[in-house]
C-alpha cells in the first residue's frame, strides 16, 4: 500500500505510533478542560481559567494531583482484577485510533507516507472488535470492587454496551454497502469520488450511529453505568488516584475515537469539501487522485501543505463532534434504564434492519439502471431523507419517553387513588 | 402526604414530543454557551458588588480627637441576641461615660445589625465588608482599638419610614 522501503516503513510507522499515541493523550487532557469549560459556559459560569492562560495548564495540575493522591484498595476487592480493570479499560480505547486516517499522505524524501498508523484492510472490524473489548474493563472494575453500586454499574454497562453494539453494527452496514469495503481509507476515498459526504445519502444511518456512539461511550443521556445520583459513581466508585484517572482517560479517548469515526465515516474524514486537490488513494501500489474516463489512474500530487490542510479539516470535523458530545451531555437528563433497553432493542434494532433493507433495495435498483455519480448520490439522499422523516415522525409521538402505553391504566389508577387522598386531606384541613 | 401535593398530569400519548423537546433544549443550552453574560465574578481582581445594606464585621465611629463615640450606655450588649458584645463602662473626671473594655466576638455574632439600630449615639456599626480571614481564632475577638481602626463603609440600615430605600 505504499512505496517506502522496509526500513523507512518501520521508522515512519514507529514515529506515527508515537505521535498518534501522544497526541491522543494530549488531546484527551485538553478535552477534560474543554468539557469543564463548556459545562461552565452552558451554566453561565466561566469554568477553570486560573492555571495558565485560559486555564490551559489545568489538566496538568489535575494529573499531578491525581498522581499524588492515595491509592485505595477495598479490603474485600479481588486485588488482581481490581488492578487489571483500569488497564483493560484504557488499552482498547488507546488502540482504536490506529486505524483512523487523519490526513492526506505526506510526501517525504524517502517516499510517500500514509497518515494513518495501520492501514489494515479490515479497519472497521478492528474498530468494532476493540469497541466490544472496552466493556470488559468496566465490567471487571464493577465486579472486582465487590461493592454493590460498582457491581450494578458494571452490570448496566455490560448490558447497555452489548445492546448498543448491535445498533452500532447495523448502522455501519449501510456505509459498508455504499463503500463496498471495510477499510477506513477507502471510505474517505469513496466519499471524495461520490462528491457526497455519507451523512447525506445515509442520514438515518448517521443518526443511529450517533445515538449508538453515545451509548457505547457511556455519555449522557446514556451514562447509566456511572449514574452518580443512584450509584455513587457506578463502576469506578472504589477507585482512587491514577486508577480513577485511567477510567476518565479511557472515557475521553472513547469520545475522541467515536468523534473521529463519525467524521471519517460520515463527513468525509480528512477530505476538504468542494476541492479535488486532496483526492488521494493507494491504488495498486500507486497514489492516485482519480481515473480518466478510459479508466486510467491519474497520479496524485501529495504535498506537505496538503497534508497539513487536510489534517486541519479532520481536526475541525472531529472537534465538532467532540463539542456535540459535551453539548448533549449538558442538555439532556439521564434515561431510565428500561428506556435505554427499549430504545436499543425496540427502536434502534428494527429501524436499523429496515433501513438496511430499504437502502440495499435502492442501491440494487440504481445499479440495475446503471445510475452513477451525482444522480446516484442524490437519489440515495432523497430516499434516506424520506426514511429519516418517517423515523422522526414515528419516534416523535411519545413512543419513547413514557415507555409502553400498556402501563397507562396502572398509572391512571395510581393517579385516581392519589387525587382521592388529596381530596380527603384537603377536606380534613378545611373542617 | 401533605395536603398540597402538586399532581402533574402526564400528557396523553400523541401529545408529547421527545425529539422536538430535545432540540429545544439543545437550542437553549447553545444560547447560554455562546452568551457573553456570565455570572462569575473574577474575585480578587474584580470585587463583588455588595448591597449598601450588607451587614458585615463591625466598626466603631470615633470623634475628631480620636476618642470612641461610644458612651457605654449598655444597650448593644443588652439587645445582642448572640450575646457577643462585652462592654465595661467607665466615667472620666468630667462625668463623660466611655468604654473601658469593648469587645465583639465576630464568631458568635450573627450580623443582625441590632447593635447599630439600638445605638443612641451612632457609635457601633455593622459594615459593608467581608474579607475577614485570619490565621488564628483569637484574632476574631475584635477589641476597641481594632473596631476603631476599621475603615470600611458602614451599613445603611433599613428605615421603616422609607421601606423601599427611595
Amino acid at each position: 500500500m505504499n512505496d517506502l522501503s522496509p526500513t523507512a516503513f518501520l521508522i515512519s510507522s514507529s514515529i506515527k505510533v508515537f505521535l498518534v499515541f501522544s497526541a491522543t493523550l494530549g488531546v484527551v487532557a485538553i478535552m477534560t478542560l474543554i468539557e469543564r469549560r463548556v459545562a461552565a459556559f452552558i451554566q453561565d459560569r466561566l469554568g477553570p481559567n486560573r492555571v495558565g492562560p485560559l486555564g490551559i495548564l489545568q489538566p496538568a495540575a489535575d494529573g499531578l494531583k491525581n498522581i499524588l493522591k492515595e491509592e485505595t484498595f477495598p479490603s474485600t476487592a479481588d486485588r488482581r482484577f481490581f488492578l487489571l480493570a483500569p488497564a483493560l479499560a484504557i488499552i482498547p480505547a488507546a488502540m482504536t485510533f490506529a486505524v483512523i486516517p487523519f490526513a492526506a499522505p505526506l510526501e517525504t524524501p524517502w517516499g510517500t507516507v500514509s497518515m494513518i498508523v495501520a492501514d489494515i484492510p479490515i479497519g472497521i472490524l478492528y474498530v468494532l472488535a476493540l469497541a466490544s473489548l472496552g466493556v470488559y474493563g468496566i465490567f471487571l472494575a464493577g465486579w472486582a470492587s465487590n461493592n454493590k453500586y460498582a457491581f450494578l454499574g458494571g452490570l448496566r454497562a455490560s448490558s447497555q454496551m452489548v445492546s448498543y453494539e448491535v445498533a452500532l453494527g447495523l448502522s455501519l452496514i449501510p456505509v459498508l454497502m455504499l463503500a463496498g469495503n471495510v477499510t477506513l481509507t477507502e471510505f474517505v476515498w469513496q466519499q471524495q469520488q461520490l462528491g457526497f459526504w455519507y451523512v447525506l445519502p445515509l442520514s438515518l444511518a448517521f443518526i443511529l450511529f450517533v445515538i449508538a456512539s453515545f451509548a457505547e461511550t457511556n455519555r449522557l443521556p446514556f451514562d447509566l453505568p456511572e449514574a452518580e445520583s443512584e450509584l455513587v459513581t457506578g463502576y469506578h466508585t472504589e477507585y482512587s488516584s491514577m486508577k480513577f484517572s485511567m477510567f476518565m482517560i479511557a472515557e475521553f479517548s472513547h469520545i475522541l475515537t467515536a468523534s473521529a469515526l463519525m467524521a471519517t465515516l460520515f463527513l468525509g474524514g480528512w477530505s476538504i469539501p468542494f476541492w479535488s486537490g486532496d483526492h488521494m488513494f493507494w491504488h495498486e501500489g500507486m497514489l492516485i487522485s482519480g481515473f480518466t474516463p478510459q479508466g486510467e489512474p491519474i497520479a496524485a500530487a501529495p504535498a506537505l501543505w496538503k497534508t497539513l490542510l487536510t489534517f486541519l479539516a479532520f481536526a475541525a470535523k472531529t472537534g465538532f463532534f467532540v463539542l456535540v458530545f459535551m453539548w448533549v451531555r449538558w442538555t439532556l437528563p439521564r434515561f431510565r434504564y428500561d428506556q435505554v433497553m427499549h430504545l436499543g432493542w425496540k427502536v434502534m434494532l428494527p429501524v436499523g434492519l429496515a433501513y438496511i433493507m430499504v437502502l440495499a433495495a435502492t442501491i440494487l435498483v440504481l445499479d440495475q439502471l446503471a445510475v452513477e455519480g451525482f444522480l446516484f448520490g442524490a437519489v440515495l439522499t432523497a430516499v434516506s431523507a424520506l426514511a429519516t422523516g418517517i423515523f422522526v415522525f414515528v419516534v416523535d409521538r411519545d413512543r419513547l419517553i413514557s415507555g409502553s402505553e400498556r402501563a397507562e391504566p396502572t398509572r391512571s389508577g395510581v393517579r385516581e387513588v392519589q387525587s382521592a387522598r388529596v381530596a380527603v386531606l384537603a377536606g380534613g384541613v378545611e373542617e | 402526604m401533605p395536603a398540597t401535593v402538586k399532581v402533574l398530569r402526564r400528557p396523553a400519548p400523541g401529545q408529547t414530543s421527545y425529539i422536538r423537546a430535545t432540540l429545544k433544549g439543545m437550542a437553549l443550552t447553545f444560547r447560554h454557551l455562546v452568551s457573553p453574560d456570565k455570572v462569575t465574578v473574577q474575585y480578587p481582581e474584580e470585587q463583588p458588588d455588595l448591597s449598601p445594606r450588607w451587614r458585615g464585621t463591625h466598626r466603631m465611629e470615633v470623634h475628631a480627637d480620636g476618642r470612641p463615640k461610644c458612651v457605654a450606655c449598655g444597650l448593644c450588649p443588652t439587645i445582642c441576641p448572640a450575646n457577643c458584645i462585652r462592654l465595661v463602662g467607665g466615667e472620666d473626671d468630667e462625668g463623660n461615660r466611655y468604654p473601658i473594655v469593648y469587645e465583639i466576638d465576630e464568631f458568635r455574632c450573627i450580623f443582625c445589625g441590632m447593635c447599630q439600630e439600638v445605638c443612641p449615639v451612632e457609635a457601633i456599626h455593622v459594615g459593608v465588608h467581608f474579607e475577614n480571614a485570619e490565621y488564628t481564632r483569637d484574632r476574631f475577638v475584635y477589641d476597641l482599638d481594632r473596631l476603631m481602626e476599621q475603615d470600611h463603609p458602614t451599613t445603611l440600615l433599613w428605615d421603616p419610614s422609607d421601606p423601599l430605600s427611595e
